[in-house]
C-alpha cells in the first residue's frame, strides 16, 4: 500500500516495514480477562523504538488496560510482552524503565507540583542541584512557572493534566505510556503541546504509547494508529492508510467521515472491480483489489472530500455518478458540507472548501446534483 | 417570555440549594413541640429559621456541655463545708445590700503548691501518651489490613472491631485481671511455651493499664484510621511505583503522610479519655500507679472535696483543651493534608 494517493507523511522512517529492524516493544497475543469479561482480547502488535504510537477506540474498548499492562500494573491473563527482547512479566512496575501518565493524574496530593515533578527523580537518588534544574525546565515546558508552589488542589484541571504530564516526562523513561494525556486543555494549548510531545520524542528519542479518543491528536502527532474495539485490535496502520484504506467499515466509520454504500461485485478485473448498488443506482468502478469473489456482498467507501458535487451532468453518467437532491447543507467556515438525498433513499455526504464567498455559491437547497468521484479514491470493503 | 422565578430548572445555585435543604431539616423540626416552642419565642425576635437550624447544634453543646462545665467551674471557686451540697455559695447578700462575690482560690493554689496533684497530671499524660503510641502502632496495621482486604470482607471486619462494645466495659476489664494475674492465662501460656520459667508481675503495675488502655481504646484509634485509609486513591500508589517507589517507601512517602488527618482523629481519640481514666488504673493499676482520674475519684468520694476535685477537672480540661486548640490553629494555618 505505497501508490500514490496516501498523503505526504512527516517521517520518512518507517522500521515497522523494515524487516531487519527488530520490535522495542512486542506485545504477543495479550489478552486480559475480568472474571468472565474480556477487556482485552488476544492484542499482538510490535512497536518500535522512537515511535509515536497511538491506541484509538471508543471508551471501554480497552485502551487502558493495555496501558497498565505495559506499565506494569495488570498482568496480562494469556499472552507476553517484551521489552527490547525481554520479557516484562515478572518486573514489578518501579523497576520498568516506563513511566505512564494516568488519565486520573494521580497526583500527590500533600505535595507541591515542584515535589510531584521531583517525585521519580528522587527515587533515582538524582543529585540535587540536577533534579533542581531539571523540575525548573520540566516546569517552564509545561508552563506552570506561577504554580510551582502549589497543591494539587490548587489547580485546574488542565493545570493538573500539565503536572501529570512533567511528572512522568521528567524522568526521560525510554517509553511513556500517555492515558488521554490533553483531554483537559484548551484548543490552543492543546495544540501547543502537541507540539511539544512530538519534539520532545525527536530530541529524546523516548517511545510513546498514548491514549486518546480524539482522531485528529492521533493522526497529527502519530508515527503509527492501532484503533480498538472491544478488547481487539482492528488495524495497525500509518495515520494516511487508516484514513486511506480502511481495512474494515468499523475503522473507516471510527475515523473521520465517510459515505458507505453497500452492493455486490459484478466483474473482477486486473486492475478495476465493478460493483453494482442498489444503494447508489450506479455501477461503481474502484481501483482496487479485493479478496472477494464475483457476487460477494461488499461495502464502498467514499469520504465526504473525494466527492465532486456539480449540477452539471459528467460525460458518462453510468459509472460512478450519482444523482440526488440537496437536503441540507453545513456551513463550517472553510467547508460546506452538502448532505444529498440519492433517488433510493440513502443519505450521502459531500464537502467542498469554500473558494468563493459564501453569496456566490452555485449549488443550494433542493437543487438536484451528480456525484462523481474517480476509482482510485473509493474503497472497497468486505466486513 | 416566562417568569424566571417560575421556570422548571433542575439547577439551583449554591446558597439556595442550602437554603432549601436547611428549610427541609427546619419543617422537620417543626414537628416536635421544644423546637415549636423556640421557633416561637425566636421568631419574635425576628430570627430566621436558618439561624435557628444552625443554633440546634449549639444549643445542644451550651446545655450538655456548657452549663455543666460552668457548675463545675462555679464549684471550682467555692468552699467544703459539710453541708448540703458540700460547699460554700458564690454569691452571697451582705448587710442586705451587697451582693457579694466570693471567690475562694485556695484549691487551685493548692494544685499548684501541692506536687501530688502535678505528679498525678504529669504521670496521666504520661500514661496516655505511652498507650496512645501503643495503640497506633497496634491499630494502624489494623486499619491497613481491613482498608485493603476485599471489599466483601470489609463489612465482617468492621463488625469484628466494633463487637467487643457488645459487652459491658467494666466486665471486659475485670477479664484482663484474670488474663494478667500470677497465676493467669497469659503467664500459663508464656510458661507452656518455655519463654519465662517464674510467672511475671503484671498485674498491678503500669504495663497491664498500658494493656487495658490499649485494648479498651483500640476500635477508637482503628476505626478513623480505617475510614481515612479506605477512601486513598490506590492509583496513588501506582503513580509511585511508576516513578521508581518501592512498596515499602512508597508506604511512607505516599500512604503514612495522607492518612495523618486520621492519625491525628484517632489519637485525640484515645488520648484525650485515657488521660481522665479512672476504671482501668484502679482495676488493673497497682497502688503506685498515679493517674489524675483516680485523684478525683478520691477527692470526690472518700474526702467529698467538691471544689477540689472540681478545680482538679477544670485544670484537667484545659490541659487538654489549650493545647488542641493550638494545634488546630496550626493545622488551619498550614490548610489541611490531602
Ligand atoms: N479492574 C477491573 N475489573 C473489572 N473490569 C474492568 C476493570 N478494569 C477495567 N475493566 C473493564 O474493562 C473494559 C476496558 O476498560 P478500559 O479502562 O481499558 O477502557 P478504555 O478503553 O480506557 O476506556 P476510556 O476511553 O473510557 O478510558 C471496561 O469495560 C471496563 O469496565
Ligand atoms: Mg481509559
Amino acid at each position: 500500500m505505497t501508490e500514490a494517493g496516501g498523503a505526504p507523511r512527516h517521517k520518512t522512517v518507517e522500521p515497522w516495514n523494515d524487516p531487519g529492524q527488530s520490535p522495542y516493544i512486542q506485545i504477543a497475543g495479550v489478552s486480559k480477562r475480568f472474571g468472565a469479561f474480556v477487556a482485552v482480547d488476544n492484542v499482538s502488535v510490535d512497536i518500535f523504538k522512537g515511535e509515536f504510537f497511538a491506541l484509538l477506540g471508543p471508551s471501554g474498548c480497552g485502551k487502558t488496560t493495555l496501558l497498565r499492562m505495559l506499565a506494569g500494573f495488570e498482568e496480562p491473563s494469556q499472552g507476553r510482552i517484551m521489552l527490547e527482547g525481554e520479557d516484562m512479566s515478572t518486573v514489578p512496575p518501579y523497576q520498568r524503565p516506563v513511566n505512564m501518565m494516568f488519565q486520573s493524574y494521580a497526583l500527590f496530593p500533600h505535595m507541591t507540583v515542584e515535589s510531584n515533578i521531583a517525585f521519580g527523580l528522587k527515587q533515582d537518588r538524582v543529585p540535587k542541584d540536577e533534579i533542581v534544574r531539571r523540575v525548573a525546565e520540566m516546569i517552564q515546558l509545561v508552563q506552570l512557572d506561577d504554580f510551582a508552589k502549589r497543591k494539587p488542589h490548587q489547580l485546574s484541571g488542565g493545570q493538573r493534566q500539565r503536572v501529570a504530564l512533567a511528572r512522568s516526562l521528567v524522568k526521560k523513561p525510554k517509553m511513556l505510556l500517555l492515558d488521554e494525556p490533553l483531554g483537559a486543555l484548551d484548543k490552543k494549548l492543546r495544540e501547543q503541546t502537541q507540539f511539544e510531545l512530538m519534539n520532545i520524542q525527536e530530541e529524546l528519542g523516548i517511545t510513546f504509547v498514548i491514549v486518546t479518543h480524539d482522531q485528529e491528536e492521533a493522526m497529527t502527532v502519530s508515527s503509527r494508529i492501532a484503533v480498538m474495539d472491544h478488547g481487539r485490535i482492528i488495524q495497525v496502520a500509518t495515520p494516511a492508510e487508516i484514513y486511506e484504506y480502511p481495512n474494515s467499515r468499523y475503522v473507516a466509520e471510527f475515523i473521520g467521515d465517510v459515505n458507505t454504500l453497500e452492493g455486490r461485485i459484478t466483474q473482477l478485473g486486473t486492475d478495476f472491480i465493478e460493483i453494482k448498488s442498489a444503494q447508489a443506482a450506479c455501477r461503481i468502478r474502484a481501483g482496487h483489489g479485493v479478496e472477494a469473489p464475483v457476487g460477494g456482498a461488499v461495502w464502498v467507501a467514499i469520504r465526504p472530500e473525494k466527492l465532486n458535487i456539480s449540477v452539471t451532468p459528467p460525460d458518462d453518467t453510468s459509472v460512478n455518478c450519482m444523482r440526488g437532491e440537496v437536503w441540507d447543507i453545513g456551513y463550517l467556515g472553510n467547508l460546506s458540507i452538502y448532505h444529498v438525498r440519492l433517488e433510493s433513499g440513502q443519505m450521502v455526504t459531500s464537502c467542498l472548501t469554500n473558494q468563493t464567498r459564501l453569496v456566490e455559491r452555485a449549488i443550494t437547497w433542493e437543487d438536484s446534483v451528480y456525484l462523481t468521484w474517480a476509482p482510485s479514491s473509493c474503497v472497497v470493503l468486505t466486513g | 417570555m416566562a417568569d424566571p422565578q417560575s421556570n422548571p430548572v433542575a439547577y439551583v445555585s449554591g446558597r439556595a440549594a442550602t437554603q432549601g435543604r436547611v428549610s427541609g431539616l427546619h419543617a422537620r423540626f417543626m414537628l416536635f413541640a421544644p423546637y415549636r416552642w423556640f421557633h416561637g419565642m425566636l421568631s419574635r425576635t425576628g430570627l430566621s429559621s436558618r439561624t435557628l437550624v444552625i443554633m440546634v447544634p449549639y444549643l445542644w453543646l451550651l446545655m450538655f456541655f456548657l452549663a455543666p462545665f460552668l457548675i463545675v467551674l462555679k464549684i471550682s471557686f467555692s468552699e467544703v463545708l459539710i453541708a448540703r451540697p458540700p460547699y460554700s455559695a458564690l454569691f452571697e447578700m451582705v448587710d442586705d445590700t451587697y451582693l457579694q462575690l466570693r471567690l475562694n482560690l485556695e484549691n487551685y493554689l493548692l494544685l499548684l503548691e501541692d506536687d501530688l496533684y502535678w505528679k498525678a497530671y504529669l504521670s496521666s499524660i504520661r500514661i496516655a501518651a505511652i498507650s496512645t503510641l501503643i495503640t497506633l502502632l497496634v491499630g494502624y496495621p489494623i486499619a491497613y489490613a481491613m482498608a485493603r482486604a476485599p471489599r466483601q470482607w470489609r463489612l465482617t471486619l468492621l463488625m469484628a472491631v466494633i463487637l467487643p462494645f457488645w459487652t459491658s466495659f467494666l466486665i471486659r476489664v475485670y477479664a484482663w485481671i484474670g488474663i494478667l494475674k500470677k497465676e493467669g492465662l497469659m503467664n500459663l501460656f508464656l510458661m507452656k511455651i518455655g519463654l519465662i520459667e517464674q510467672p511475671l508481675t503484671l498485674l498491678n503495675t503500669d504495663i497491664a493499664v498500658f494493656i487495658g488502655i490499649v485494648y479498651s481504646y483500640l476500635p477508637f484509634m482503628v476505626l478513623p484510621l480505617y475510614a481515612n485509609l479506605e477512601k486513598m486513591d490506590e492509583s496513588l500508589l501506582e503513580a509511585a511505583s511508576d516513578l521508581g517507589c518501592k512498596p515499602l517507601k512508597a508506604f511512607w512517602k505516599i500512604t503514612l503522610p495522607l492518612s495523618i488527618p486520621g492519625i491525628v482523629a484517632g489519637c485525640f481519640l484515645v488520648f484525650i479519655p485515657a488521660v481522665g481514666e479512672f476504671v482501668i488504673p484502679d482495676l488493673l493499676g497497682g497502688s503506685d500507679t498515679l493517674m489524675i482520674g483516680k485523684t478525683l475519684w478520691a477527692e470526690f468520694f472518700n474526702n467529698r472535696d467538691w471544689p477540689l476535685s472540681s478545680a482538679v477537672a477544670v485544670l484537667l480540661l484545659l490541659l487538654l483543651i489549650v493545647p488542641i486548640m493550638i494545634f488546630q490553629r496550626v493545622q488551619q494555618k498550614q490548610g489541611g493534608v490531602g
